[in-house]
C-alpha cells in the first residue's frame, strides 16, 4: 500500500548491542553495596533503554509530533495519580491521622500471611 | 493486499497516520494507564514498607536478567521484520515475526520455571504484600506477552502471503511497548529490592 | 462506491446479529441500553417503595430485607451508569452518528466494532446471571469499597461480588475498544474539506469522552484486578493488617469515577448543542470556545477526584487542594451553559419535542451543577456527605444526562434511524410527565438530605434519631412521584413502537439541518452515501442574512 517508507531504518543490530551492554551494566551495578549506585544503575539504565527502544525501534522521533505528546500526557496522568494517592497510601501518618496497622507491620519487620479462617 | 473489503473510513487518512498504526498508538496509550496504575500502586507500597525487602530478596535476578535479554532480542527481530515488510518482503517479515513470537514463548517458559521454583519455596500470590504485587504485575505483563506472541503468528501468516504488511509494524509497536514495560519491571522487581 | 450491487441480501442473522454495519451495532446498543433502563428503573421502584412505605411488602418484589436493599441500590447505580448512560449516549449515538456526520461509510474497524458489542453483551449476561447465584447480586454499593466488597463474610454476596466485578471489567474492555475505534475513525475518516473545526460538536464530544474514559479507566482496571484477587485469592491488597490499604481502592476508583461523569456529560452536551442550533435556527455561539472548555474540563476532571473522599480519612491538606480544583472545574461547565444560552438568545425558537428536552437539560443540569458546589467544598461536605443531598445532586446531573439528553437525541434522530416521524402530541405528554415528576422526586430529597437523612440505609426504624416521622411525607412524595414518572414512560414506549409502523414517513431532512446525516435517506442505506460527500463549511451556518434559506448544508458547494 505505501510505496515510500515513512521511517529511516537505523542499524538495528547496533541498537540491540547497546541495549544488551546496558543490561549487563545494570546487573553489575546491582551487585554494588552502595544503595544509591544500585538505584541509579537500575533505573537510569532502564530510562536509557526505554528511550533507545522508543526512538529506534518504535520510531517515535519521526512519527507525528502529537503521538509522543499523547504518551507523555498519559505518563503525566500516572504521575498525577501518584501525587494524589501517595500522601495517603505511601505515608503512614499525616495531619491528624495515623495508619497503625501499617506502622506495626513496618516495625515488626514481617509481612503477614493470609488469616487461617478462610 | 485486500483494500476492497475495508471501509473508506479506514483507508482515508485525514490525520496523516494510517488507521492501523493510529489505533495501535491509542491502544498503547491506554495500556500506559493500566500498567502505570498498577506499578504506581506497587511503588507507593514498596516505599512505605521497607520491611518487604526480606521477601523481595528471593526474586531470581539472573532469571529476570536473562528474560530481559530474551525480550530485547525478540524486539530486535520484531523491528527487523518491520524493515522487511517496509521493503515489501512479506516472507522474510513472516520469518522474523515467528522468531519474535518464539522469543515471547521462551520468556514465558523461563518465567514458568522461575515461578515454579518460587512456589515450591512457599511464595505464592497470597504470601504477603510484596508477592501479591509481584505476581500480579509480572502476571499481567506475562498475559500481554502471551497475547502478543499469539497475535504475531496470525500477522505472520498474512505477511507470508504478502498481505496486510502494515500490520507487521503495528504488532511490532505493541511488542516494543511490552518490552519497555519489562525494561522497568526488571529493575523494580529484581534489582531495586 | 455503490455497495448494494455486489452483495447478496444477507439473512436475518447476518443482518441483525452478526453485522459489522455501524448503524446496526448502534441499534443493538440502543435497544440493550433501553431494556437495561427498564431494569434500572424497576430497581429504583423497589427501593423507593421501601423508603416511602417502610417495611411493607413491595408489589412485584416482596419484602425488602437489608441485604436485598443493598443489592438493589448497588445494582441500580451500576446499571444506570455502566449499562444505560454509557451505551446509549456514547455507544449508540456514537456508532450511529459518527460515520454519517463525518461523511464516510462505516467505522475504521467494523469487526472490532462488532466485537465491542459482543463483549458488552457478555458483560450483561454476567451481570444478570449474578442476580441468580447464591446470595444474589452484589450488595456492596456501586463504589465497591473494600473491605465490604472484598469479603464475602461482610457483603453476604460473595459470588455476586465477583461476577459484578467481572461484568464491570468486561464493560470497560468493550468501551475501550469502541472508544478507540471512534477516535481513529473521526481522526482519519473525515470527508474531504472537513477540517477539525468543521466537525459537529456531538462528534467531538463523543470522541473526547472516549479519550477521557480511556485515560481514566486504566488505574481502575489495575485496581479491579487487585480487588478480584482479594475476593478470590486471599491476597491483602486492600487489607491494612496485611500491608494493604483500603484507601488505595477509593483513590483508584474515583480517579476513574470523577472523569467518568464528564465521560457521560460531554456527549449529552453535544447532543443538546446539535438540537438547539437546529431549533433556534442559529449558529452555535463560540464553537471553538465550547471545544476549548470541553478540553479543559476533560483535563481538569483528572485532578478533582478526592472530593468524593473528604470524610474517608484522606490527609486534610489533600482535601484543601481538591476543594480548590473542584470549585475551579465548575467554571468551564458554567461557561458552556452560558454559550448555549447565548446560542438560544435571539434565535427563532421552535418548540418541537427534541427542543423541549434540550431546554430542559440546560435548566435541570444547572440545578445539579450548582448544588455540587456545596459538596465540592470540603467544609460543607463534612455535613452533607452520605446524605440524600448528595443523591439529589447527582440525580440532577445524571438524569439530565442519561434520561433528558438521551430522549432529546432519540426524538431528534428517530426519523433518521427509523424513517418515520414520532407523534408530537405523545412526545409532549411524555416530556412534561417525565420532567415535572422528576423534579417532584428529587426536590424533597434535597430537603431530607439537608435535614440529615443518611443514604444506603434500608430503614430508619431501628434508628430513632434518624426516623424523624415529620419528614416521612417528603420521602413518600418522592416515591409517589417516581411511580408517576415510570407510568409516563409507557407513553414513550407506545409512541416509539407505534410510530415505527404508522408514523408519518420521514423525508431525508425533516428538521432542515446542516449536518451530513440529513443528506441521505431516512434510514440510510448500507454504505451510507451513494456518492461520498465533500464538505465546504462548518455545521452551524443557520440564519445567515441575505440567503434565501435559513440553513446551509455542509456539503452544498454554494
Amino acid at each position: 500500500m505505501t510505496t515510500e517508507s515513512h521511517v529511516h531504518h537505523p542499524n538495528y543490530v547496533k541498537v540491540w548491542a547497546a541495549l544488551v551492554v546496558l543490561l549487563i551494566l545494570s546487573v553489575l551495578g546491582s551487585m554494588s553495596s552502595i544503595r544509591a549506585a544500585v538505584l541509579i544503575a537500575a533505573f537510569g539504565v532502564a530510562l536509557v533503554k526505554a528511550y533507545l527502544v522508543a526512538r529506534n525501534f518504535m520510531h517515535v522521533g519521526v512519527e507525528k509530533k502529537w503521538i509522543p505528546y499523547l504518551l507523555v500526557v498519559c505518563l503525566a496522568f500516572v504521575a498525577i495519580l501518584f501525587a494524589g494517592v501517595a500522601p495517603d497510601v505511601m505515608n503512614h501518618s499525616g495531619l491528624h491521622w495515623e495508619n497503625n496497622a501499617a506502622k506495626h507491620a513496618v516495625e515488626s519487620g514481617t509481612q503477614s500471611a493470609p488469616p487461617k479462617h478462610e | 493486499m485486500s483494500t476492497a473489503s475495508k471501509p473508506i473510513s479506514n483507508t482515508r487518512s485525514a490525520s496523516g497516520i494510517p488507521s492501523a498504526r493510529l489505533i495501535t498508538w491509542w491502544v498503547i496509550a491506554s495500556e500506559i494507564l493500566i500498567f502505570g496504575g498498577l506499578i504506581a500502586s506497587y511503588v507507593m507500597h514498596r516505599i512505605g514498607h521497607p520491611e518487604w525487602r526480606a521477601a523481595a530478596e528471593h526474586t531470581n535476578t539472573y532469571a529476570g536478567a536473562f528474560n530481559t535479554f530474551v525480550l530485547l532480542t525478540s524486539s530486535l527481530f520484531a523491528v527487523l521484520a518491520f524493515k522487511a515488510a517496509d521493503s515489501q518482503n512479506g516472507p522474510r517479515a513472516a520469518k522474523l515475526l515467528r522468531l519474535t513470537s518464539l522469543g515471547g514463548f521462551l520468556f514465558l517458559i523461563i518465567k514458568g520455571f522461575e515461578w515454579t521454583h518460587d512456589i515450591h519455596e512457599g511464595f505464592v500470590l497470597s504470601s504477603g504484600g510484596f508477592w501479591s504485587y509481584y505476581y500480579t504485575v509480572a502476571g499481567l505483563h506475562g498475559l500481554h506477552v502471551l497475547a502478543g506472541a499469539i497475535i504475531m503468528l496470525f500477522v505472520a501468516a498474512d505477511a507470508a502471503k504478502n498481505q496486510e504488511l502494515q500490520r507487521v509494524e503495528c504488532v511490532g509497536l505493541y511488542w516494543h511497548f511490552v518490552d519497555i514495560i519489562w525494561i522497568f519491571l526488571f529493575p523494580l522487581l529484581y534489582i531495586a529490592k | 462506491m455503490n455497495t448494494q450491487v455486489l452483495h447478496a441480501e444477507p439473512g436475518f442473522f447476518r443482518k441483525y446479529c452478526w453485522s459489522t454495519d455501524h448503524k446496526v451495532i448502534a441499534m443493538q446498543y440502543m435497544f440493550t441500553g433501553l431494556i437495561m433502563a427498564l431494569i434500572g428503573g424497576y430497581l429504583a421502584y423497589v427501593f423507593r417503595m421501601q423508603l416511602g412505605f417502610p417495611n411493607q411488602s413491595v408489589p412485584g418484589f416482596g419484602i425488602v430485607t437489608p441485604g436485598r436493599y443493598n443489592a438493589v441500590v448497588t445494582m441500580h447505580g451500576s446499571i444506570m451508569i455502566f449499562w444505560v448512560a454509557m451505551p446509549l449516549l456514547i455507544a449508540a449515538f456514537g456508532n450511529f452518528l459518527i460515520p454519517l456526520m463525518i461523511g464516510c461509510d462505516d467505522m475504521a474497524f467494523p469487526r472490532i466494532n462488532r466485537l465491542s458489542y459482543q463483549i458488552f453483551l457478555l458483560s450483561i449476561v454476567v451481570l444478570i446471571a449474578s442476580f441468580f447465584v447464591k446470595g444474589g447480586a452484589f450488595g456492596g454499593a456501586w463504589t465497591a469499597y473494600p473491605p465490604l466488597s472484598a469479603s464475602g463474610a461482610y457483603n453476604l454476596t460473595p459470588e455476586g461480588a465477583t461476577m459484578w466485578l467481572l461484568a464491570v471489567a468486561l464493560e470497560f474492555v468493550a468501551f475501550l475498544l469502541g472508544g478507540i475505534n471512534f477516535t481513529v475513525t473521526t481522526m482519519n475518516g473525515r470527508a474531504p474539506g472537513m477540517k477539525m473545526f468543521d466537525i459537529p460538536i456531538v462528534v467531538w464530544m463523543i470522541v473526547l469522552a472516549s479519550i477521557i474514559f480511556m485515560a481514566s479507566v486504566g488505574p481502575l482496571i489495575a485496581g479491579a484486578i487487585m480487588l478480584l484477587f482479594d475476593q478470590t485469592m486471599a491476597t491483602g491488597f486492600y487489607d491494612p493488617t496485611r500491608g494493604g490499604d483500603p484507601l488505595l481502592w477509593q483513590h483508584l476508583f474515583w480517579f476513574f469515577g470523577h472523569p467518568e461523569v464528564y465521560v457521560v456529560l460531554l456527549p449529552a452536551m453535544g447532543i443538546v448543542a446539535e438540537i438547539i442550533t437546529v431549533f433556534a435556527r442559529k449558529k452555535l455561539f463560540g464553537y471553538k470556545t465550547i471545544l476549548y472548555t470541553a478540553w479543559s474540563t476533560g483535563v481538569l476532571s483528572f485532578v478533582v477526584w478526592a472530593h468524593h473522599q473528604f470524610v474517608a480519612g484522606i490527609d486534610p491538606r489533600m482535601a484543601n487542594i481538591f476543594t480548590v480544583t473542584t470549585l475551579l472545574i465548575s467554571i468551564p461547565i458554567a461557561e458552556m451553559v452560558f454559550l448555549y444560552i447565548a446560542t438560544l438568545y435571539g434565535g427563532s425558537i421552535r418548540l418541537h419535542t427534541p427542543m423541549l428536552w434540550a431546554l430542559a437539560f440546560i435548566a435541570e443540569f444547572m440545578i445539579g451543577g450548582v448544588t455540587g458546589i456545596f459538596l465540592g467544598a470540603s467544609g460543607t461536605d463534612i455535613y452533607l456527605h452520605d446524605t440524600y443531598f448528595v443523591i439529589a445532586h447527582f440525580h440532577y446531573t445524571f438524569v439530565p444526562i442519561a434520561i433528558i439528553a438521551m430522549f432529546a437525541g432519540l426524538t431528534f434522530w428517530y426519523p433518521k434511524m427509523f424513517g418515520r416521524m414520532l407523534n408530537e402530541t405523545l412526545g409532549k405528554i411524555h416530556f412534561w410527565g417525565t420532567v415535572i415528576s422528576f423534579n417532584v422526586i428529587f426536590i424533597p430529597l434535597f430537603m431530607t438530605g439537608v435535614a440529615g437523612d443518611q443514604r444506603r440505609v434500608y430503614s430508619y426504624a431501628q434508628f430513632a434519631e434518624q426516623m424523624r416521622p415529620a419528614l416521612q411525607h417528603l420521602r413518600t412524595i418522592s416515591t409517589v412521584a417516581l411511580l408517576v414518572m415510570l407510568a409516563f414512560q409507557v407513553v414513550f414506549v407506545i409512541n416509539f413502537f407505534w410510530s415505527m409502523r404508522h408514523g408519518k414517513r420521514a423525508e431525508d431532512n425533516p428538521w432542515l439541518s446542516n449536518t451530513l446525516e440529513w443528506t441521505v435517506s431516512s434510514p440510510p442505506p448500507h454504505g451510507n452515501f451513494a456518492e461520498l460527500p465533500t464538505v465546504y463549511r462548518g455545521p452551524y451556518e443557520y440564519g445567515l442574512p441575505g440567503r434565501a434559506l435559513d440553513y446551509w448544508p455542509q456539503d452544498a458547494p454554494n
